[in-house]
């Protein structure tokens, strides 16, 4: 697996496959794992990228697709870890179970752009809603990516690029 | 009396929601230019440069500046000589849908806030003030929810310093941390009410982050402005000399007995458009 090679603050260019979910995408998944249920899509080595696209203008594959707050999504986390999944995209900090998590699976969490949406539409070259369309923009959708760029923002030794900014303040 | 029909006000909302979502203010861009000048840090200097680039994507191809194109918050400024023909309300969460539609915005609204349900374009927040004159001004402000997350309130005493109040408003600075997309803008509300006070801090990010208040409060801004840029949490928080392009506060009238605070932060998409009928 790539995951153990990547350091924190890597800068990277992902092209392949990833797949949104944001919150209640998040909420439905956990609950499906945990009951034991069939869950829409296959989340071994999966990539999940937290985000919630706008609707999409004639003429584009995507809208405006940047990065929604991860924080949100700590405590499913530890739970589509262990399901399988080997990295998250997002944006700003994660819990210490996150973390411990993300060791633990060697999973790895990468930033991207906040707020960069229209830019990062320029990265995706396909788009299909694959499950939970009731949702709207909360769907979850597969994204073909290109180049997709990406900073490891904790990585499988479970080291965070926040805990090393936070420490140049004192 | 002047008529102004509600057809009128539903198409200027639908115009300044467009406009708003697209076209990153110039106050903003100059700042965040100025800041990818001022910035040493290779990082941060990268980050900057894909915001900026970011809003030139925006405005050339229509599309939205962020995928949070927010809950919309909408302002009217209505001149007490003015009449209006029809519904205010239905006509401004008209003029919100239908320009978040046209823009492929997203439906980021639900009906109830407990069972959830499908999203949709609205309501707006509507804020109503009645002003002189015979004009409606009308502000739409679509508020990312990243950021509107963060917001904090406190109740200080009436005999709390400028200190501890300046403490607290860094404090939640530090607290948003990476997870509002820094570099930010802070509104901060001083006075009034507990739910006043809310008001005036996110009025406070209507303001062009280049504006004139009176002494003491320009003094208040400029020196939470240098505090919170030195915490080092810089843009996207990875560091850097810009964790705020701009401190805005207002402020107003309050009881003897207290002293409420409220800051409202926005992210670096600090989006809002005005227009005057």
């Amino acid at each position: 697996m790539l995951n153990t090679k990547l350091k924190v603050g890597d800068k990277i260019f992902f092209s392949g496959t990833i797949y949104t979910a944001r919150d209640q995408a998040h909420k439905r998944l956990a609950e499906a794992i945990k009951k034991g249920r069939r869950f829409p899509i296959d989340l071994k080595g999966a990539i999940i990228y937290y985000c919630g696209p706008t609707k999409t203008p004639k003429g584009k594959i995507i809208g405006s697709c940047g990065p929604t707050t991860s924080s949100r999504m700590d405590e499913f986390t530890p739970i589509l870890l262990k399901a399988g999944v080997a990295g998250m995209i997002g944006k700003g900090s994660r819990s210490q179970e996150v973390i411990r998590a993300i060791k633990k699976y060697k999973a790895v969490y990468f930033l991207t752009h906040a707020g960069c949406g229209a830019l990062l539409s320029k990265y995706v070259k396909k788009v299909k809603p694959v499950a939970y369309k009731d949702l709207g923009p909360e769907a979850i959708y597969q994204l073909e990516v290109k180049d997709f760029p990406l900073i490891v923002g904790i990585d499988a030794r479970g080291n965070s690029i926040y805990k090393e900014a936070s420490t140049k303040i004192k | 009396m002047r008529i102004i029909s509600a057809i009128k006000i539903r198409d200027a909302v639908n115009d300044l929601c467009l406009r708003a979502n697209l076209f990153l203010k110039e106050d903003i861009l100059a700042a965040l230019k100025a800041a990818y000048l001022n910035e040493a840090n290779k990082k941060a200097k990268d980050i900057l440069q894909a915001i900026i680039k970011n809003a030139l994507i925006a405005k050339r191809e229509k599309l939205a500046i962020c995928q949070d194109t927010g809950l919309p918050c909408v302002f009217v400024e209505i001149g007490e000589n003015v009449k209006i023909s029809g519904d205010l309300k239905k006509a401004i969460n008209k003029g919100v849908e239908l320009g978040y539609k046209k823009g492929f915005f997203r439906n980021s609204v639900i009906k109830d806030p407990l069972s959830r349900g499908k999203p949709g374009y609205q309501p707006a927040i509507i804020h109503i003030d009645i002003v002189k004159g015979n004009k409606i001004k009308l502000t739409v402000l679509p508020k990312g929810f990243g950021c509107e997350n963060k917001v904090q309130l406190r109740m200080f005493k009436p005999t709390a310093s400028i200190v501890e109040i300046k403490k607290f408003i860094v404090q939640t600075i530090k607290d948003a941390g990476p997870d509002a997309c820094p570099p930010y803008v802070v509104g901060v509300g001083i006075g009034g009410t507990a739910d006043y006070a809310c008001f005036l801090a996110k009025k406070a990010l209507l303001k062009n982050i280049v504006h004139s208040s009176g002494f003491i409060v320009h003094r208040l801004e400029r020196e939470l402005l240098k505090e919170i840029n030195k915490l080092n949490i810089g843009p996207m928080g990875l560091g850097g000399k810009t964790t705020a392009l701009a401190v805005n506060i207002e402020t107003y009238p309050t009881h003897i007995a207290g002293l409420p605070v409220c800051v409202n932060i926005s992210c670096h998409a600090l989006r809002s458009a005005s227009e005057i009928i």
